[in-house]
C-alpha cells in the first residue's frame, strides 16, 4: 500500500501537482534564459567598451609618443677652415677641451654655415642643439677643423614639426627643400631619455623626472611599507578591541578617502612651513605622498592578516611560539601576497598623482635631474602636467612620449610586485 | 555530588587542577572542576557538545588566554607549579604542554619544516645534524616516518588528513612536552585514519600524560585509562575509565554513556 501526503498529514489540503510541462512553465523558463542572455551582452558590452577606451589610449599615445622618441636630423656642411671659429686644435687633447669648446663661438660658426647651406633662415632650421653635436664631431676627431665637414644635427622644433608633418606652410617649404637636398634624416632621440625639462622642445629629456619619480617612489615605498604593514599588524593581532581601537579604525579608513589634494596641503604646512625641510624636493614629495599611500597599506594588510586561518596561529601557539614570533613566522608570511596587492595599488595611485606634489612646490622648472633627495626635483605626472601647457606643437609629442614613459613605469612597477606576490604565495 | 579530591592521588600528579571555573565574558563556562592527570596515563574527558570539555583542555596549556573576555580562576599545577603563577612562562608552558587540535593544521610549509619548527624556535637543536634527528625521531614516534621519509621536504599540506593529523602530533612531540593535550583529534578522519591515530596514542602512552577530548565513547574505552564525564560545565564524575563505563556512580553519567542524552 502506497501512503499518500494526505494521509500522513490528514489535516492538510491536498495540493495539486505542479505542471511542470505547461505553457506557463514554458515561458517562465524562457524568460529565465533571455535574462540571462541579457546579462551576459550587458557584461560583454562593458568589457568591450573599456577595452575599447584602452586600445584609443593606447593608440593615439603611441602614435603621438613615438614620434616623440624621434628627431628629425639635417646634415650640415661646416667649413670649419674659413670660419669664425676660435679655437687652439691642441687644446683638444687638453682637459680644458670641453671649457675651450663652450667659449669656441660655436653658435655663430653653425648659424653662418647653415644659412650658407640652406640660403637666408637656414640658422631658424637648426636647434639650439646642435651645437653639441658639433662637439662631439670635434672632439671625435680634431682633423675636421682642417677642412669641411658635414655633420648631422637635430632640426630646430619648426622643421621637427613639420617633418613630422604638422608645420605651417614656411616650415613644410623649407623642409622641402630640406629633402630635395638630401639633408634631411630621422634619428632616435637619445637626448629625450638623458635629458631634462627645457624650454626648446627639441632639447628637453624626461630623465629629470623619472629619476625624480623613482627617488620621491622610494621614499614613499620606504616610509610607507613598513609603517602600514607595522600598523596593520599591531591593529590585528596586538590591539585590544575597543572604542579608541574602533576610532583609528574608521580614521584610517577615512584617510583612504581623503582627497589627495589636502594630503598636499597637509605636507605643506607640515613638512615645509613646521619642520621647514627643502621645498621642491623628492624627500618632501615622498613623504606626502606616503601619508596617503599609507592607508590604502594598512587597510589591505588588516585585511589579508584576517584572512590567515585562525588554526595556523593556533597550531603556533601551541608549540610555544611567542606571540611576535607567531606573527612574523607565519602571520606576516601568509598574508604577504594580500599586503603586496594593497602597496601595488597605493604605490601606482601615487605614482599617478600630480595635485599634492604641486602643492609643495614640485611643478617648478627643474633643468637638472636631481642629485639626492633634497635637490629640486620633478616627477612623470607633474612634468607631463607642465609639458601640456606649453603651446609649441614639439610640446604635444614630448608630453605623449612623458606618458609613455610614465605607462612604462608603472607597468615595471607592477609586473615587479606581481613577480613579488607570486613568489611568497604558498600552495595549501 | 561525589569527587574525587585531588589529595585522594597518591603519587603525586603531573598535572592537577583544582576548584577551576572559567567565564567568558559573563557566562561561566567550567565551574568548580577539579581533576589530577598522571604520567602514563590517558585521561579522557567526555560529555555532550558544549558541556565545557574542550574549554577546559585549553586552559590546561593556557589557550584560553587567546580568546578576549576568557577569565580563569582557582588552581592549576604542572608538577606542582601554579601555571597561571606569575613564575611561569606561558611560552614555555605551551611547550611543555603540548597540544594537538581538532582539525589537522599544518603549517604551509614542507613536512621537514613542519616538525623541526618548534625545536628550532626553543633552541633545542644545535646544528643541523641534532635537527634531523628531532625530526626522525619525532616523526617515528607519530608514526608517518616510513610514509614520508623520502618526500621531507614537500608541502605538508599536500598529505592525507589522518597523515596531517599524525605530522600534527609529531609536531608536538618533537618538543619534548610532558603532556599532550588533544581536542577531539579523530574528529575530521575517517576510521582507518582514526585507527591509526588510536594506535599511536596508546603507543605513546607511558612517555607522556596524555588528555584526550573525544565525542566517540568507544574510542574513550578503548584509549584511556582514566575518564572524566562533563556535564554543563561541571566534571560529574571521573575515576577509571573501566569503572565510569561498567559502573557509574552517578545517574547522569549512566544516562550518557547509555545514549539516553548526548
Amino acid at each position: 500500500m502506497t501512503i499518500t501526503a494526505t494521509q500522513l498529514n490528514p489535516g492538510r489540503r491536498t495540493i495539486a501537482p505542479t505542471a511542470w510541462r505547461d505553457d506557463t512553465m514554458r515561458r517562465r523558463i524562457a524568460r529565465r534564459y533571455a535574462a540571462e542572455r541579457r546579462f551576459k551582452l550587458l557584461g560583454l558590452a562593458a568589457v568591450l567598451l573599456s577595452a575599447g577606451f584602452l586600445a584609443f589610449l593606447l593608440i593615439t599615445m603611441i602614435g603621438n609618443g613615438a614620434r616623440g622618441f624621434t628627431r628629425t636630423e639635417i646634415a650640415l656642411p661646416i667649413d670649419f677652415q674659413h670660419s669664425v671659429i676660435m679655437i687652439d686644435p691642441a687644446t683638444l687633447q687638453s682637459p680644458a677641451a670641453q671649457q675651450a669648446l663652450a667659449n669656441a663661438n660655436l653658435p655663430a660658426v653653425i648659424d653662418t654655415a647653415a644659412n650658407t647651406a640652406f640660403g637666408e633662415g637656414g640658422a631658424r632650421m637648426i636647434s639650439p642643439g646642435a651645437q653639441i653635436a658639433v662637439r662631439k664631431a670635434i672632439l671625435a676627431d680634431p682633423t675636421v677643423l682642417n677642412g669641411t665637414a658635414t655633420i648631422t644635427v637635430p632640426a630646430s622644433e619648426g622643421i621637427d614639426v613639420a617633418a613630422k608633418g604638422h608645420g605651417d606652410a614656411a616650415n613644410e617649404a623649407a623642409v622641402n627643400r630640406l629633402k630635395q637636398a638630401g639633408a634631411l634624416s630621422t634619428g632616435f632621440n637619445l637626448r629625450f631619455l638623458t635629458a631634462s625639462d627645457g624650454t626648446d622642445p627639441t632639447l628637453v629629456g624626461i630623465w629629470g623626472a623619472l629619476k625624480g619619480s623613482l627617488i620621491t617612489m622610494g621614499i614613499t615605498l620606504a616610509l610607507s611599507f613598513p609603517i602600514g604593514v607595522l600598523a596593520a599588524l599591531y591593529l590585528e593581532e596586538y590591539a585590544p578591541r575597543n572604542r579608541w581601537t574602533d576610532l583609528v579604525e574608521v580614521s584610517i579608513n577615512n584617510l583612504a578617502a581623503v582627497p589627495s589634494i589636502i594630503f598636499g596641503l597637509l605636507g605643506l604646512a607640515i613638512f615645509l612651513n613646521l619642520m621647514h625641510l627643502p621645498r621642491s624636493a623628492p624627500l618632501v614629495g615622498g613623504m606626502t605622498l606616503a601619508l596617503m599611500t599609507m592607508p590604502v597599506i594598512v587597510i589591505a594588510g588588516r585585511n589579508a592578516i584576517k584572512a590567515v586561518p585562525p588554526s595556523i596561529r593556533n597550531a603556533a601557539l601551541g608549540i610555544g611560539a611567542s606571540p611576535v614570533q607567531v606573527v612574523f613566522h607565519h602571520v606576516l608570511p601568509l598574508a604577504l601576497p594580500g599586503i603586496l596587492t594593497g602597496t601595488i595599488i597605493g604605490m601606482a595611485r601615487a605614482l599617478g598623482e600630480t595635485a599634492p606634489l604641486l602643492m609643495i612646490g614640485m611643478r617648478a622648472f627643474v633643468a637638472s635631474p636631481p642629485g639626492g633627495i633634497t635637490d629640486p626635483a620633478s616627477v612623470l605626472p607633474v612634468q607631463i602636467f607642465l609639458w601640456s601647457d606649453e603651446v609649441g606643437r614639439g610640446f604635444i609629442e614630448k608630453t605623449s612620449a612623458a606618458i609613455i614613459v610614465l605607462l612604462l613605469f608603472l607597468l615595471t612597477m607592477n609586473s615587479l610586485a606581481i613577480y613579488l606576490r607570486n613568489k611568497f604565495e604558498k600552495k595549501w | 555530588m561525589v569527587m574525587t579530591p585531588v589529595t585522594d592521588i597518591q603519587a603525586p600528579s603531573k598535572m592537577s587542577a583544582h576548584g577551576v571555573n572559567v567565564f567568558y565574558g559573563e557566562k561561566q563556562a567550567i565551574s568548580d572542576v577539579s581533576i589530577a592527570v598522571d604520567l602514563n596515563d590517558v585521561t579522557a574527558l567526555i560529555g555532550p557538545s558544549g558541556c565545557g570539555k574542550s574549554t577546559f583542555l585549553r586552559t590546561l596549556n593556557r589557550m584560553n588566554d587567546t580568546v578576549a573576555g576568557a577569565r580563569v580562576e582557582g588552581h592549576i599545577t604542572l608538577d606542582g607549579e601554579d601555571i597561571y603563577g606569575p613564575a611561569m612562562d606561558v611560552v614555555q608552558l605551551r611547550a611543555r604542554v603540548g597540544m594537538v587540535f581538532q582539525k589537522p593544521n599544518p603549517f604551509p610549509k614542507t613536512i621537514y619544516e613542519n616538525i623541526a619548527y618548534g625545536p628550532r624556535i626553543h633552541g633545542l637543536a644545535h646544528n643541523k645534524a641534532d635537527l634531523d634527528e628531532i625530526v626522525e625521531k619525532a616523526l617515528r614516534r607519530a608514526g608517518l616516518w616510513e610514509e614520508v621519509k623520502d618526500r621531507l621536504h614537500e608541502s605538508g599540506t599536500a598529505l592525507s588528513g589522518g597523515q596531517q593529523q599524525r605530522l600534527c602530533i609529531g609536531r608536538a612531540i618533537a618538543v619534548e612536552p610532558e603532556v599532550i593535550l588533544m581536542d577531539e583529534p579523530c574528529s575530521a578522519l575517517d576510521p582507518i585514519a582514526t585507527a591509526r591515530i588510536e594506535e599511536l596514542i596508546l603507543d605513546l602512552r607511558g612517555n607522556y600524560a596524555i588528555v584526550i577530548v573525544t565525542h566517540n565513547m568507544q574510542q574513550a574505552a578503548r584509549v584511556s585509562q582514566r575518564t572524566a564525564f562533563f556535564h554543563l560545565g561541571q566534571l560529574v564524575e571521573h575515576g577509571p575509565t573501566a569503572e565510569i563505563f561498567t559502573n557509574p556512580r552517578e545517574e547522569r553519567t549512566r544516562d550518557y554513556i547509555t545514549g539516553r542524552y548526548g
